[in-house]
């Protein structure tokens, strides 16, 4: 691990002074991934703001009948809580199906929508990364591609954002807040917070420099049957495949999402609407562009048969 | 002497490095170049907190890992470095009471944290009941992965008490129990090389049913 200066942050404007006045500056808070990324190197910051001690860690109603989720707040005790169980079972069942006790108790609600794709060739520094080495090449197009994005991705990427918990919040529409080193803020919807590819694919997300996350909101809760499919190598502790993220309504209409296929959690509102013609439907308009390699298109049925197997406990 | 240390390091770096090997790597590890100016070592951090009930105090390159203080700098040797990247368990510890990865956090953001290690739960005159069920159901072979699978089990019992939910539960409305699919499930990250799982599930079984 290459060396670095640390200090502890006391307020939520002076951490993202910190940062933003500071290229090569990054905040910590679980430091789960970052951490791993700094062992080898892949990461480099030579100055960590640690935020622990900002108070992010609470769950609070909102005016308009949601939940305020803090920044720090750990994935266990969001999984746990019992609003979030009860109105929004499908973020706990997305939570819950990632990462490891260990992880999960250390891991936070900001980090976790920041963490940095799996790409065994972005891991590799021996190798060609167009993401974690801007205009290197990408030796994952003709490489090992298994587990690697079908759709969103681009000629000089195809890695996948690698999470659970934000393909629950793309399914609920949730909002992410932030505060710059200016002092302002903003609310991002889920759905533009991460980026594609196209030809930078080292910017992972629309964040700027120093912009610090400081909750993710909730709408009111959506009623219906919650629902996450995460389809793995092993039963637990491992990466998507594939993963679905639904909510189904009595009447069949719902909206799902797809993790483990592409860039961002993967959703389609004009697919959504096809829910009630069933998943083949569903998958044709979702997937509708793909650009699947030979060791990967296996995930396009499998997306398929994971919703269908989902509609089919909705039903029941 | 000189002979003696070498086989007692290489030993050490042998069992590191099987440990290592166990984990399934999905993510091909290389090390990059250190640049002359960041291969400097970097002004050190004091660091407090309480391992095992006592008040330490360490001065600690910011780099050091919550690990690698108490393996290399309290001479704790009993929680293992098996991976170092989260991906083994063997590095488990509690800190406030909660289980995480030491090998992914650092030293200095726990200052002013309480915790517990291997060494703090029994000892060899006092075994804690998950100890001693581990000896009589035979949840070990090497015993590289034991200290984690140990720390780990007993965080799980907890968890499962406090009402955690898991991946295993079919309704996250009802309160989970110890079952073995319930273990199995929250056991997931700590990894055995020797295959003892059925008989660490077997000594939780009997802490969980004890406490009942």
């Amino acid at each position: 691990m290459r060396a670095f200066t640390y200090e502890r942050a006391k307020d939520a404007g002076a951490a993202a002074r910190a940062v933003a006045g500071n290229p090569s500056a990054k905040f910590i808070a679980g430091g789960t991934n970052l951490l791993d990324l700094m062992k080898i190197e892949v990461e480099v910051p030579t100055h960590l703001v640690d935020v622990q001690d900002l108070g992010f860690d609470k769950i609070e109603a909102t005016l308009e009948g949601g939940l305020r989720i803090g920044a720090l707040v750990t994935n266990t005790d969001l999984a746990a809580d019992e609003r979030i169980r009860r109105d929004y079972g499908v973020l706990t069942r997305a939570i819950v199906a990632g990462a490891s006790g260990q992880l999960r108790n250390k891991a936070s609600t900001g980090g976790n929508l920041l963490q940095r794709t799996r790409c065994p060739y972005f891991y590799d520094t021996n190798m060609a990364c167009n993401k974690r080495k801007p205009g290197s090449g990408c030796s994952a197009i003709g490489g090992y591609s298994r587990q690697l994005g079908v759709i969103g991705v681009s000629g000089s990427c195809i890695a996948t954002f690698p999470g659970d918990m934000a393909v629950a919040m793309r399914v609920l529409d949730a909002v992410v807040e932030t505060v710059d080193g200016s002092g302002k803020r903003r609310s991002i919807p889920m759905a533009d917070f991460h980026r594609l590819w196209g030809d930078t694919p080292q910017q992972d997300t629309v964040l700027r420099q120093g912009e610090l996350i400081t909750a993710v909101t909730l709408p009111k809760p959506l009623g219906g049957k919650h629902f996450y499919e995460k389809v793995r190598d092993r039963a637990s502790y491992a990466y998507a495949l594939v993963s679905v993220a639904a909510v189904i309504q009595p009447d069949g209409t719902g909206r799902v999402a797809f993790g483990g296929v592409a860039p961002k959690p993967w959703r389609v509102e004009a697919a959504d609407a096809l829910l009630p013609q069933g998943a083949a439907a569903v998958t044709a308009r979702a997937f509708q562009g793909a650009t699947p390699t030979k060791d990967n298109a296996f995930k396009l049925p499998l997306a398929t048969r994971a919703l269908a197997s989902v509609l089919a406990e909705a039903k029941a | 002497m000189t002979l003696i240390s070498e086989v007692e390091l290489s030993r050490r770096g042998l069992l590191a490095g099987s440990a290592a090997t166990a984990v399934i790597a999905a993510t091909p590890v290389a090390a990059a170049p250190l640049t002359q100016q960041q291969a400097a070592a970097a002004p050190t951090m004091p660091v407090r907190f309480k391992v095992n009930g006592q008040q330490r105090e360490l001065n600690l390159d910011p780099r050091t890992t919550l690990l690698d203080s108490l393996r290399e700098h309290l001479h704790l040797t009993g929680t293992k470095k098996g991976c170092d990247h989260g991906q083994c368990g063997a590095c488990t510890v509690m800190v406030d009471g909660v289980r995480i990865n030491s090998c992914l956090s650092l030293a200095v953001m726990h200052d002013g944290d309480e915790i517990t290690t291997i060494e703090g739960l029994g000892t060899p005159d006092k075994l804690h009941p998950m100890q001693a069920a581990f000896i009589k159901h035979d949840g070990y072979q090497c015993g590289y992965c034991t200290p984690g699978q140990i720390c780990s089990a007993v965080a799980v019992l907890d968890e499962i008490k406090r009402g955690v939910p898991s991946h295993a539960q079919e309704d996250l409305t009802v309160r989970p129990t110890a079952t073995n699919v319930e273990m199995r499930e929250r056991m997931s990250g700590n990894i055995c090389r020797c295959g003892a799982y059925s008989n660490i599930a077997d000594a939780m079984a009997e802490v969980a049913g004890a406490k009942a």
